[in-house]
């Protein structure tokens, strides 16, 4: 039956994550895009948290409840508060969610433990490459086989890369199609560089040059089919589309509010239609973006293909954050270009979206 | 229950009946009753009073999705055709206004010959006046009680009253009039009144010649003198004086809150001629040999597969807010907000979508052969009727505001 309200477990999920988003993430966006650092007291929070061990399997200590719309639910209030922060707080599900859904036994032995862990452990993935043509199911990075081996070329960027990273997946094209590897970061072969983005500046990320790259064949993530990496892919544009509903909410809102409270001929700018109208627009588009959001995060959940629902949501996010975060900037005016205010920040991350791809993984 | 997408198997019974009435009967004569605008289109009339209010074969046993339901049989239909939906004989929006509003023997009275065996018959409202459009508190139409006979005298001039043809000439049918009792009483004294079709007085003085939905009847009614019996008023009569403090009172919000259901239906209705064009328009590119590739870069896909996509998602968004606003009111909860946004959304989608829609198939598109330039003119009316873009903006705007209507004008 069509329903739009969450669960009673959801709700309070999402409300907790609010809650945090405000109290943990929110103060520190602006210090963390500044300094272009996560901030490790906040990690260690997350953590604690179990956002990202509650869709882990219980086998290994998780909460097994892997849920798509729930990622969506938390996805949106964690970008809420700040993007950066929040794809540094979900990052470690980038190196667990292959493993829970495709890897092998060994593989799965090899990280979920390290991430279900006491202490906060990074996690990673490479799919995104430096080029204007990049194609996600068709990346440019190959993975030959030789002999016993693997030989991984080719440039990777936008790869989360914190301190402490020890294996990432690796996204590679095969003559088959999609394949994935784990990758440690100090294999032979692998040079990192970190990047400077326009935005996400609080999450640190680097741009990999793997050179024949040689890999064990136990690397290559094992169940997993080109369909099942489209899949994956699927995944984390509707990851990305709820994150970029969060992000465009948290612009309408202060907008919303110094429009209220900023005067201009006598009474709050809020009052003229001109921009009033503007603020009807946005959170009319929030909540139509955050329901394709969830059908297509549905469809997941459902074992249904998503792929045409994932492009619809994460096509029409991308757009809502942008046209959000730049409608969030004309409504400050002047103020909206300054560094003081989110705004100026909230238009730098809402603009990629539409070139992370699998940045985040729900 | 939790966040769900998949519609009960009696929505799934009731769009695939009315889908099949779509191309079945209202495809066919779609082109006709465009052209021979002020025609009665018989065989359809015919065949709703026949067999189209029987409704679908729903299994009563099992739950529907409610409103959604009605949503989606309201948005099958449209993707039939519009025009020829608003000019069923059913009781409409008069309808609408009577059950909400009415007491019990008023319904009775007013609606059961919808349900009988005589001749097809219409419901319509009338609000809308030559110098009061959106701002519905400004309507001049008076209503005078006469002591000595009992009955209101209604006088005034309304006119693009859908169905109004139908509906004030027609035996056996009604035109639900609002009008004001007090003019000094603003809103306040704003009532709705039940005018038999018939009725001396009511004049039928002309039919809208229209850019779209040419199969319905669009009319103008002037009454002069018009008598109606005192149990024909909808709702209390008592008029609340105007308290500057306040903006508005419980009556004509009551009024207004008519519109709560009514904007999510005219939603459902704008996506059914936005995804008419659309779904036609992927069936010509497919047939040209152009897939939709919904897994190719973004950089790569061609400026036609950006459009779909993004017209694709863009009527989805609106089928969705239409069906949130829709499921609110099955459950009771207000949803002012969401019905507006439902209409703002769908109205400006589905116009952005027919319009594109003539765009990318070129000359064809532009051609009376196809029904692609009827829809790009069906589809407007749906971001101007049941409030405007702008006035459904506005009301956004007080709402997530927080302001009154004096505070936003």
């Amino acid at each position: 039956m069509i329903d739009f309200d969450p669960t009673e477990e959801q709700a309070l999920v999402r409300d907790t994550v609010r809650q945090f988003a405000g109290n943990e993430l929110r103060p520190r966006a602006r210090p963390c895009d500044e300094a272009r650092e996560l901030d490790r007291d906040l990690l260690s929070a997350a953590h604690e948290l179990g956002l990202v061990a509650n869709a882990l399997p219980e086998a290994y200590g998780g909460g097994g409840e892997l849920s798509a719309v729930t990622g969506c639910l938390i996805a949106e209030e964690l970008a809420w508060g700040d993007l950066g922060l929040a794809l540094g707080v979900l990052s470690p599900s980038l190196l667990a969610l292959p493993a829970a859904l495709y890897g092998s036994d060994e593989q799965r032995q090899l990280l979920l433990p390290g991430l279900l862990g006491a202490e906060p452990a990074a996690g990673s993935l490479a799919w995104v490459e430096p080029r204007f043509d990049f194609d996600p199911v068709r990346p440019r990075t190959t993975a030959r086989r030789d002999g016993d081996e693997y030989v991984l070329d080719g440039v990777k960027c936008f790869v989360p890369w914190q301190e402490g990273l020890s294996h990432l997946w690796v996204i590679a094209s095969e003559d088959s199609g999609l394949a994935a590897f784990l990758v440690a970061t100090d294999a032979a072969g692998l040079r990192a560089e970190r990047e400077s983005n326009l935005g996400i500046r609080a999450l640190p990320t680097a741009e990999l040059a793997l050179s024949g790259v040689r890999l064990p064949t136990s690397a290559r993530l094992a169940d997993a089919t080109d369909a099942d990496l489209r899949a994956l892919l699927a995944r984390g544009r509707v990851a990305l589309a709820a994150c970029a509903v969060g992000v465009a909410r948290a612009a309408y809102e202060v907008a919303l509010a110094y429009a209220k409270e900023r005067e201009a001929f006598g009474a709050p700018i809020a009052t003229k239609q001109a921009i009033a109208f503007k603020l009807a627009d946005m959170a009319t588009e929030i909540d139509g973006t955050r329901l394709l959001a969830w059908e297509a995060a549905w469809r997941i959940d459902q074992g249904l293909d998503a792929t045409r629902e994932a492009t619809l949501a994460i096509d029409k996010a991308q757009r809502t954050a942008l046209a959000v975060a730049d409608g969030a900037v004309q409504v400050f005016g002047g103020h909206g270009y300054i560094r003081d205010y989110l705004p100026e920040m909230q238009l730098r991350n809402a603009r990629g979206f539409a070139s992370f791809e699998a940045l985040t993984l729900i | 229950m939790g966040i769900d997408f998949q519609p009960t198997s009696n929505t799934e019974i009731s769009r695939t009946h009315f889908n099949r009435i779509a191309r079945e009967q209202m495809r066919p004569i779609s082109r006709k009753y465009d052209d021979q605008e002020h025609d009665v289109p018989t065989e359809w009339v015919d065949f709703w009073w026949r067999e189209g209010r029987k409704g679908a074969p729903v299994d009563v046993s099992q739950p529907t999705d409610g409103f959604v339901t009605v949503c989606i049989q309201a948005e099958e239909l449209c993707f039939g055709d519009a025009g020829l939906y608003l000019r069923m004989p059913t009781p409409a929006l008069g309808g609408s206004a009577v059950g909400a509003a009415g007491t019990k023997e008023q319904r009775e009275e007013f609606l059961s010959s919808f349900r009988g065996p005589g001749q097809p018959i219409w419901g319509a409202m009338a609000i809308t006046e030559p110098s009061a459009g959106s701002d519905s508190a400004a309507i001049e139409t008076t209503a005078d009680f006469d002591e000595a006979s009992g009955e209101w005298v209604l006088n005034g001039t309304k006119i693009f009253c859908t169905a109004g043809q139908g509906a004030s000439q027609v035996e056996g049918g009604f035109v639900v009039v609002w009008a004001t009792v007090d003019k000094s009483a603003g809103r306040g004294g704003i009532k709705s009144f039940v005018v038999p079709a018939l009725t001396p007085g009511m004049k039928l003085v002309g039919v809208e010649h229209k850019l779209g939905i040419r199969a319905s009847d669009t009319a103008t009614l002037v009454f002069e003198d018009c008598r109606v019996p005192e149990t024909n008023l909808l709702g209390r009569r008592d008029v609340k004086k105007r308290d500057p403090k306040k903006s508005g009172d419980k009556g004509f919000k009551g009024a207004m809150a008519t519109f709560d259901a009514s904007r999510p239906i005219v939603a459902a209705m704008a996506v059914g001629v936005g995804r008419a064009a659309l779904d036609f328009l992927k069936e010509e590119l497919e047939r040209q040999g152009v897939t939709i590739r919904y897994d190719a870069p973004p950089r790569e896909i061609t400026a036609i597969e950006r459009d779909v996509i993004e017209m694709e998602a863009e009527l989805q968004a609106a089928r969705l807010l239409t069906w949130r606003a829709a499921k609110m009111i099955s459950s009771g909860a207000p949803n002012s907000l969401e019905a507006s946004m439902a209409k703002a959304k769908a109205g400006l989608a589905v116009t952005q979508i027919t319009q594109k829609t003539v765009e990318l198939l070129g000359p064809v598109g532009y051609s009376n052969k196809l029904l692609v330039e009827k829809w790009m003119r069906d589809a407007k009316i749906n971001d101007i009727y049941e409030g405007t873009q702008q006035i459904n903006q506005l009301i956004i705007a007080r709402r997530i505001l927080d302001y009154s209507s004096a505070m936003l004008r």
